[in-house]
């Protein structure tokens, strides 16, 4: 029975809600722009992993290094590209 | 007649009125000519709903010599236009037209549908797999392209072509300042084929990762089959950049919203930093297969091994990466600060670093090599030290301070083209005349393949060194004439001589492929270059099925152990053989999106509507679509392979 029963999704579900009420609270709570922001981001960023790791089982093929291969070089682009047109078209901009 | 008005060309010319006649005709000679001769059963069955990776690879090559064709009449034309001061051949609207032309037919139409067809043929075969991993979306892909390419073909005699450059910056490419449909035909026909390019950068990942010969380590895949890999990774994650930008430009023009105005909160810097996060990966894209069929060529005609595997392998993978990390340099003057420009100036000088690996590692692998020089290795030889000046003019524009003196001058035009012409059509002419027998059967004359050479070479050399002189002298590029005292005549006519060899070279190309398929022997075997990857353990022509039995593989150059070191290749019996079915369904959906497209152009929303409907009833049908392929029989295939050996014999 205990092999059966997904412990680890069941506890990915739970995490994902805890996770929604979080960003939820943005809405309803009084905060600052930049605090409910930051807040949306890194519930988002968790969110998106939490789905890819548990509910989209990205580790539990034999392909398990070429996605994480390609979910880390599609970060460090995004990353790249994000904070290199921050910092062309604001930051460096004179 | 009202509603007709809207395909009126907004900026007419009788050169104009002369094309839309031959399209006409010829559009009509090609229908009777098919019929005629009763060919359109066999146009459907064997081609046009084909699955066949080989099929699919050699209607992207005839598809990028049509481009290259009507991109190099565009060129001719502006060549023609600056050859003498205060030309009058073409006048400023309709020379903007065709250098936007030039340049988005020759990179996304030609280069790209060479590149692809190329990845198409070859790597399936070189990896010993019978097809890529999703061979109906590899249909799709091609058709979505053709869709796309014919989109933006036609814009020129209905609506008005695009005429803000290839690079489309706005606020020149909004509504604003361009009124016609013509940057829409453009923001359509780029989203369409990329999407369809997409798709082949997932497909040919998947293919290459998943479908290896047994034995076939990744360290172990022959060059061109790495580079593709390579390509491909870019191609996933640079496309969706520009169909996110060609979706927000399309939003700006034909919605009203303010991306990349310069009110409202718009900002229209966005566009051009936006296009180069796609577009240096992309100038990546088109030179690394390049770089991967030179690797191929060289080796074979030097008949050594590839000297530097590892550093070759090593030095792409860090390019894939340093790809996304320079695309400021394209638009260093539109001021930003010196921090900006020296971080990109600085990752654009390193980037040169794995590329002068590459130019090296060519150089040691015909060092003491007995080196044949047939037309490809004419091409590859060529390519060394002209595109060594290509990125030393590269290098020097990557000098952020300088560049304020070279940006947008003729310099930068013969810069690129130095680097794009010796390096991705070289390339692909000397890949065409490699792979030519494997595709057909029968092998180019060498004779006028070099005549040929030379032609494009000096040509080229002709063409565009004179534009390194006049840039720095200051002639603008884009500039659609200048006046005789600028002193930019003499030179500029020089180039045009050097368009005219350039065409000429183009005829004898043309006219080869004519001559040796008329008179070229049938009997060259599987192995006409003694080469030594997989693809030449093939029989020719190459059966549907690609390989009756499974290769087994131990290094980068399988064939040629198994010529030469005794190494067994194929170890199984044969069995039977599962293969994809043909669908019409590709081309018909990408017939759907060019009529969305064409639509959305001119703001039909009853045809956008409606294709769009077609388009989700083709992915439903698809869904529920039951399609297991077939297999061919143990018989069928011996019987074939037979055939192949007896003809390999006869002609020996």
């Amino acid at each position: 029975m205990k092999e059966l029963f997904p412990v680890k999704q069941v506890m990915g579900y739970i995490f994902s809600l805890v996770l929604t009420a979080v960003a939820l609270s943005v809405y309803f709570l009084d905060m600052s722009f930049e605090v409910g922001l930051t807040i949306l981001l890194v519930t988002a960023f968790i969110q998106a992993a939490l789905q890819l790791v548990f509910f989209m089982h990205a580790g539990e093929s034999t392909d398990k290094k070429a996605i994480y291969t390609n979910v880390y070089y599609g970060i460090a682009i995004a990353l790249v590209t994000v904070f290199g047109t921050l910092l062309t078209l604001i930051w460096g901009y004179m | 007649m009202e509603f007709f008005e809207r395909f009126a060309i907004p900026h007419p010319s009788p050169l104009i009125y002369a094309s839309m006649v031959a399209i006409g005709l010829t559009m009509i000679a090609i229908v009777v000519g098919i019929t005629y001769f009763k060919k359109w059963g066999y146009l459907w069955r064997e081609w046009l709903t084909t699955v066949d990776h080989k099929r699919i690879g050699m209607m992207y090559i005839i598809s990028a010599l049509l481009m290259l064709f009507r991109g190099g009449a565009d060129a001719v034309m502006m060549r023609l236009q600056t050859a003498v001061p205060d030309n009058t051949f073409l006048d400023a609207q309709h020379y903007n037209e065709v250098f936007t032309t030039h340049g988005v037919v020759m990179i996304i139409f030609m280069a790209m549908a060479f590149i692809i067809g190329m990845m198409n043929f070859v790597v399936p075969l070189q990896i010993g797999a019978r097809d890529v991993a999703f061979p109906r979306l590899n249909a799709i892909s091609f058709w979505l392209y053709f869709a796309g390419a014919m989109l933006f073909n036609i814009s020129f005699v209905i609506g008005g072509s695009p005429d803000a450059g290839w690079t489309n910056y706005f606020p020149l490419a909004g509504t604003e300042f361009s009124e016609t449909v013509g940057v829409n035909y453009y923001m359509w026909a780029l989203q369409i084929s990329g999407i369809g390019t997409l798709m082949t950068g997932i497909n040919f990942i998947v293919t290459i990762l998943k479908m290896r010969a047994p034995g076939m380590t990744l360290m172990k895949m022959p060059m061109f089959t790495w580079s593709a890999l390579i390509t491909n990774v870019i191609i996933v994650f640079a496309f969706p950049v520009l169909t996110i930008a060609l979706l927000m430009g399309t939003l700006d023009r034909q919605f009203g919203t303010h991306f990349f105005a310069s009110t409202n909160g718009g900002m229209d810097m966005l566009w051009a930093n936006l296009f180069w996060v796609w577009g240096h990966p992309e100038v990546y894209i088109l030179i690394l297969p390049a770089f991967g069929i030179y690797s191929e060529v060289i080796s074979t005609f030097s008949q050594r091994n590839l000297y530097g595997y590892k550093s070759m392998v090593g030095s792409m993978v860090l390019i894939s990466f340093m790809s996304f990390l320079v695309w400021v340099h394209h638009f260093f003057t539109m001021g930003h600060g010196p921090l900006v420009n020296g971080i990109f100036s600085i990752t654009t000088m390193a980037i040169a670093v794995p590329t002068g690996i590459k130019i090296f590692n060519w150089l040691l692998t015909m060092w003491k090599g007995k080196i044949r020089f047939t037309v490809p290795m004419l091409y590859s030889v060529g390519f060394i030290p002209l595109f060594t000046i290509g990125g030393v003019t590269g290098v020097m524009l990557a000098i952020a301070s300088a560049d304020y003196q070279y940006h947008n001058t003729m310099f930068l035009v013969a810069h690129f083209h130095n680097v794009i012409i010796p390096g991705v059509v070289f390339a692909m002419l000397a890949g065409l005349t490699y792979w030519w027998p494997k595709m057909f059967g029968f092998m180019l004359n060498e004779r006028i393949g070099k005549w040929g050479f030379w032609f494009l070479t000096v040509g080229f050399c002709l063409a565009f060194f004179p534009m390194y002189i006049t840039g720095l002298d200051g002639q603008a590029r884009r500039m659609y004439t200048y006046s005789e005292e600028t002193g930019f005549g003499p030179l500029n006519m020089l180039s045009f001589f050097g368009a005219g060899l350039m065409a000429i070279a183009f005829i004898l190309i043309v006219y080869n492929v004519y001559y040796s398929f008329r008179y070229a022997p049938r009997n060259v075997g599987q192995d006409p270059w003694n080469a030594r990857s997989l693809e030449w353990a093939t029989p020719n022509p190459v059966p549907h099925y690609n390989f009756s039995v499974t290769p087994v593989v131990n290094s980068s150059e399988a064939f040629w152990d198994s010529k030469k070191n005794g190494h067994q290749l194929f170890k199984d019996k044969i069995d039977k053989i599962h293969m994809p079915n043909n669908s019409g369904l590709p081309i018909i959906i990408a017939g759907l999106f060019f009529v969305f497209g064409f639509s959305f152009v001119f703001g039909i929303w009853v045809g956008v509507i409606a294709a769009a409907i077609g388009i989700f009833g083709c992915m439903a049908y698809r869904t529920f679509e039951k399609d297991h392929g077939h297999y061919i029989p143990v018989e069928e295939i011996q019987e074939t392979e037979m055939k192949l050996e007896v003809r390999n014999n006869e002609n020996r």
